[in-house]
Parts: structure tokens; sequence; C-alpha cells
């Protein structure tokens, strides 16, 4: 009686999950999504004591008290900016969660355990570590930790498929051997530093594609410790994260015009020296305006879209930004916010930054909304962004950006550039709108700039 | 386990992937991040697992379990709360 009723209360938990997820649909109904969900996991959690397996609870709750706090702690301390690197941290905590239960559900069963067990409880520490040592990686990397450049050595590649097939071969081994616990410490160690290799040669430009694989892992690796225990809660849930990082990773893929194989082993962004001297030389030829130029083309649009671009969250821009847009309002322009997907550090990241300065939702545009609309605006107000405005990924087939979907500003009457300094992208490589005679480039901290368009057009 | 057995939980895994695609595939780019922070809040199910690891009268299995419910508290607690905190922010004019 008891164990129906604790799997009822699974049911309804995934359940819950699902209408959370399905409420996400829309900015008006997600955040009682969210609830919903998180309502879903208390259920969860709480039928889970009732479980005849569990004897003592002493040690659940410090257990419970310290993660709580913990994780308290670190949703009320993150910024918006380090919101990439705060997924990548929990999808990490998430996939060593997901190994230790495999570990512990090993132990238990030890020496006892059959082809099914064994296997299952293979597949949940495998890709638990890959997960956890991945996203460590991934969050040093955003966090500057780590290099963001691709760090790559000899015999890379063929190293990593020797470890893969190490793996491969000790799993089938411990399928007819459980009881050789080398085995499983020799693969889980194994895993670990896989992870690490897998996501140490990824530049810093394609980390939004790598978090979104680790977030379906951690999902997968929940998933296979559903298997593990025979728990169909655990089974659908990991099944529904899996499916959202993947959409979110082919999402993030057909934004850059890169296959995940090309991401994954392609070392994107490598070649930054060769790239980053043609501009210097360069760099004679453009001409910088002032503030005051840009603020009479800006007072006498009609329609003004600006484009942020991620180095206006570096500069804590947005509040500025839109206090400009506002003051151009009033005096009747139009404004619109292009967002292109890899516009921030994550998906849909540059709309939360947006969101977070006040910025009504409604007025930001897809690139495929905003795309046909360029043509009759009259200004193009890039700010802080570079790459995703770039003609040459469209006309030249030698840019290593070649084929990304690019926010075309290029058919604006006028282009007005916000940019620290003449320095290549995020990509590293030249933009040549910066050269065009209806751009006017405004050199300068954004931030600074903002404030002196602002006060300008008071 | 039996084979039947094993077959509905390929069943129920394979049901809710599709499940997983059909609703995700209609969130709008701009839910993008606060839906990878749910789904991560989400994917810290895993803490049942190490509820039932760590309530076990099992000196190493508790000890494990220990960490693995400190680690997925964390995990559901944080992506919760930060998930709300950015739903909080979305207005229309």
């Amino acid at each position: 009686m008891q164990e129906n009723l604790i799997n009822l209360s699974y049911l309804i938990s995934a359940v819950l999950f699902i209408i959370g997820l399905k409420m996400l649909s829309s900015p008006k109904t997600a955040r009682a999504g969210n609830f919903y969900s998180a309502l879903g996991m208390l259920i969860a959690i709480v039928a889970t004591l009732f479980e005849k397996e569990i004897i003592s609870y002493q040690f659940i709750i410090i257990g419970l008290l310290v993660g709580s706090i913990i994780g308290a702690f670190i949703s009320v301390t993150v910024k918006m900016t380090e919101m990439p690197q705060m997924v990548g941290l929990l999808n990490g905590f998430g996939g060593l969660a997901s190994t230790l239960v495999g570990v512990a559900e090993y132990i238990k069963q030890y020496p006892n355990l059959n082809f099914y067990e064994t296997s299952t409880i293979i597949l949940t520490i495998a890709i638990g570590a890959i997960t956890f040592s991945g996203s460590m990686v991934a969050y040093g990397k955003l966090q500057g930790i780590v290099s963001g450049q691709p760090i790559t050595y000899p015999f890379q590649k063929i190293f990593n498929l020797l470890q893969f097939l190490v793996v491969i071969g000790g799993s089938i081994f411990l399928l007819f051997h459980p009881e050789s616990y080398i085995w499983f410490i020799v693969i889980g160690v194994i895993a670990f530093i896989l992870g690490i290799l897998l996501v140490l040669p990824i530049g810093g430009a394609d980390m939004p594609v790598v978090i979104s694989l680790l977030n379906s892992y951690s999902g997968m690796a929940g998933c296979a410790a559903g298997f593990v225990l025979s728990n169909y809660c655990l089974i659908i849930t990991g099944a529904l994260v899996g499916a959202s990082g993947i959409i979110l990773t082919q999402i993030m893929c057909k934004a850059m015009n890169r296959s995940l194989t090309n991401v994954m082993f392609g070392a994107f962004g490598k070649k930054v020296e060769e790239a980053s001297s043609v501009g210097t030389s360069k760099q004679i030829a453009v001409q910088g305006y002032t503030p005051d130029d840009a603020s009479i083309v800006l007072e006498s649009a009609s329609l003004v879209i600006i484009v942020p671009g991620y180095g206006l969250a570096v500069a804590q821009a947005q509040h500025n930004v839109r206090e400009l847009a506002e003051i151009l309002e009033k005096k009747g322009v139009e404004v619109k916010y292009a967002i292109h997907p890899v516009a921030g550090r994550m998906p849909g990241h540059m709309n939360v930054l947006l969101a977070e300065a006040n910025v009504p939702y409604d007025k930001l545009y897809e690139m495929d909304a905003i795309n046909p609309e360029f043509e009759r605006a009259d200004v193009a107000l890039v700010i802080g962004a570079n790459d995703v405005t770039n003609p040459a990924a469209k006309n030249n087939s030698k840019s290593p950006i070649y084929g990304m979907p690019i926010l075309e500003v290029e058919k604006a009457k006028t282009i007005i550039f916000l940019k620290r300094s003449m320095a290549p992208g995020f990509a590293g490589i030249e933009n040549e709108l910066f050269l065009l005679p209806k751009t006017m480039m405004l050199f300068g901290d954004a931030k600074d700039t903002v404030v002196k368009l602002v006060n300008l057009l008071k | 386990m039996a084979f039947g057995e094993f077959l509905i939980t390929i069943y129920i895994f394979v049901l809710a992937v599709f499940v997983g695609f059909e609703v995700i595939s209609k969130v709008p780019p701009t839910l993008h991040t606060p839906l990878m922070s749910g789904s991560n809040a989400i994917s810290g199910i895993t803490i049942v697992g190490a509820l039932i690891a760590t309530g076990d009268n099992n000196t190493s299995t508790t000890l494990i379990g220990i960490i693995a419910v400190v680690f997925a508290t964390i995990n559901v607690v944080a992506g919760y709360a930060v998930t709300d905190r950015m739903l909080k922010m979305f207005r229309k004019k």
C-alpha cells in the first residue's frame, strides 16, 4: 500500500514537471510553471522519505540542510552575467550526485550484480563523471579560472579515442565479472579525465553549445540512475532534461552554422593572431565620430534598431541603454532590439540581461523576425557586438564564421558601432562594416558613450 | 529484473523523450536561459536516489549518499531559486 502511494506521488511529480515546462512556453505563465515544477520536486523528495529502504534520517536532514543553505546562497549572490557558469556548475553537481548514486548502488548490491544492474550502473557512473568534470572545466573557462582559448596538444584525438576504447572494453569485461571493482574505479576515473579533455580544447565562443550539451548529459545521468533504481520518476525526468539539452544544443549549433562535431573537435578561435594583425594595419583608415554626431542622427531617425552584444553586458550598460531607448521613444522614435541567438554566453542570455534592466520582452526580436526590418531602419545601433553583424559570414567563404546567420545591420541607412577599440570580436575576425562610409564608429567604453548620448538627447 | 519489467521501463523512457521534445520545442528563445536553469533544477531529481542511499543502514553508502544529497540539493534549490529570480524580471510594457 505504502509502495503504491509513493509511486503515485512520483507520477504526480512527473506530471508537475511536464506542466511546469509546458508553462515556459510564454513569459506570462513561466513563473507559475517554475513553481509547479518546484512543487513536483518537493513531492518527490517527501515521498522518497517514506521508502522502506530508508531507516535513519539524521544524515538526510543534515545533507538537505547544508545543500539548501549553499544553494540559497548561490542563487541570491549570482549575477545575471554569471548565469552561464552557474548553470555549468549546477550541471556538474547534478552529474556528481548521479555518479555517487551509481557508486552507492554498486556497493549495496556487491558482489551479486546481474547483467542489467551492472550495465546501468556503468552508464550512470560514466555519464555522471563526464558531466561533472566537463562542467567544472566549462565553469572554469567561463569564470576565467581556466584559459578561454582552446587548449590543444599532440595526439589529442587518438589519446581520447584510446581512453574511450578502454571504457568500452572495461565495461564489457565488467558485464561478465561485475565483482572486479578495480575496473569500476578505472572506468570512473577515465570518464572523469575524458570529461576534462573533451571540454579543454573547446574555445570560449563555443561555450553556449557545451553548456547546453552538458545540460543534456546531466539529464541522461539522472535517467541512467533511474534505470539503476528502477525508478520511473527519475527516468521520465531525466529524459525530459536530456531532450531539452539536445534541442538547445541543436539551436546553438544552427545559430553558429557549425556541426556539433566541429564544435567538439574543431578548436575554434585558435588562430586569432593572424586575423588581428590585419586589423591593426587597417585601423588608420577608420574614422572615429563623437557622441554629438551620433546623437543628431539618432534624434532624426524614425526607427532605431539596437543590437546588443556581450560587450554591453560586460560594461553593465543595460540600464543606460534602456534609458536611451526611453528618451528616443519620448521623441517619437520607434526602438526595437535585435537579439542574435548567440548574443550572450548561453541560449537566451541577452534576453535575461535586458529583462534585468526592465526592457519589456515584447520589444526584443529574434533574428528572423527583425532582419526584414533593417531595410527601413534609419539607424542600427550596435553596442558591444561584432561577429553577429559581420557580412563576412555571408560573402567571404574563407572567413571562419562563413555561413553563420547574421543580423543584417548593413541594410540600415546608418550603422553606429559602439566599440572599445578596433580589436576583433570573440571569434577573432575583422568586420568590414567598420570601413563603410555610412558607418559611424564611436570608440570608448560602451557605458560612458551611452551615458553621453543620454545626456545629449535629454 | 524480468525482461517484461525492463521493457516497460524502456516504454516509459521512449515516451518521455517524445514528450520532452514536444514540450521543449515550444519554449520561445527569449526564455531559453530560464529553461536551462529550470531543467537543470529538475535534473536534481537524482536526489531521490541519493536519499535512498543515505538512509540505508550501511556506513559506506550512507557516507557516499550524504555527499550526493548535498550536491543534489544545491542543484535543486539554487536551480529553482535562480530561475524564479530571472522569470520575475520578465515583464511586458
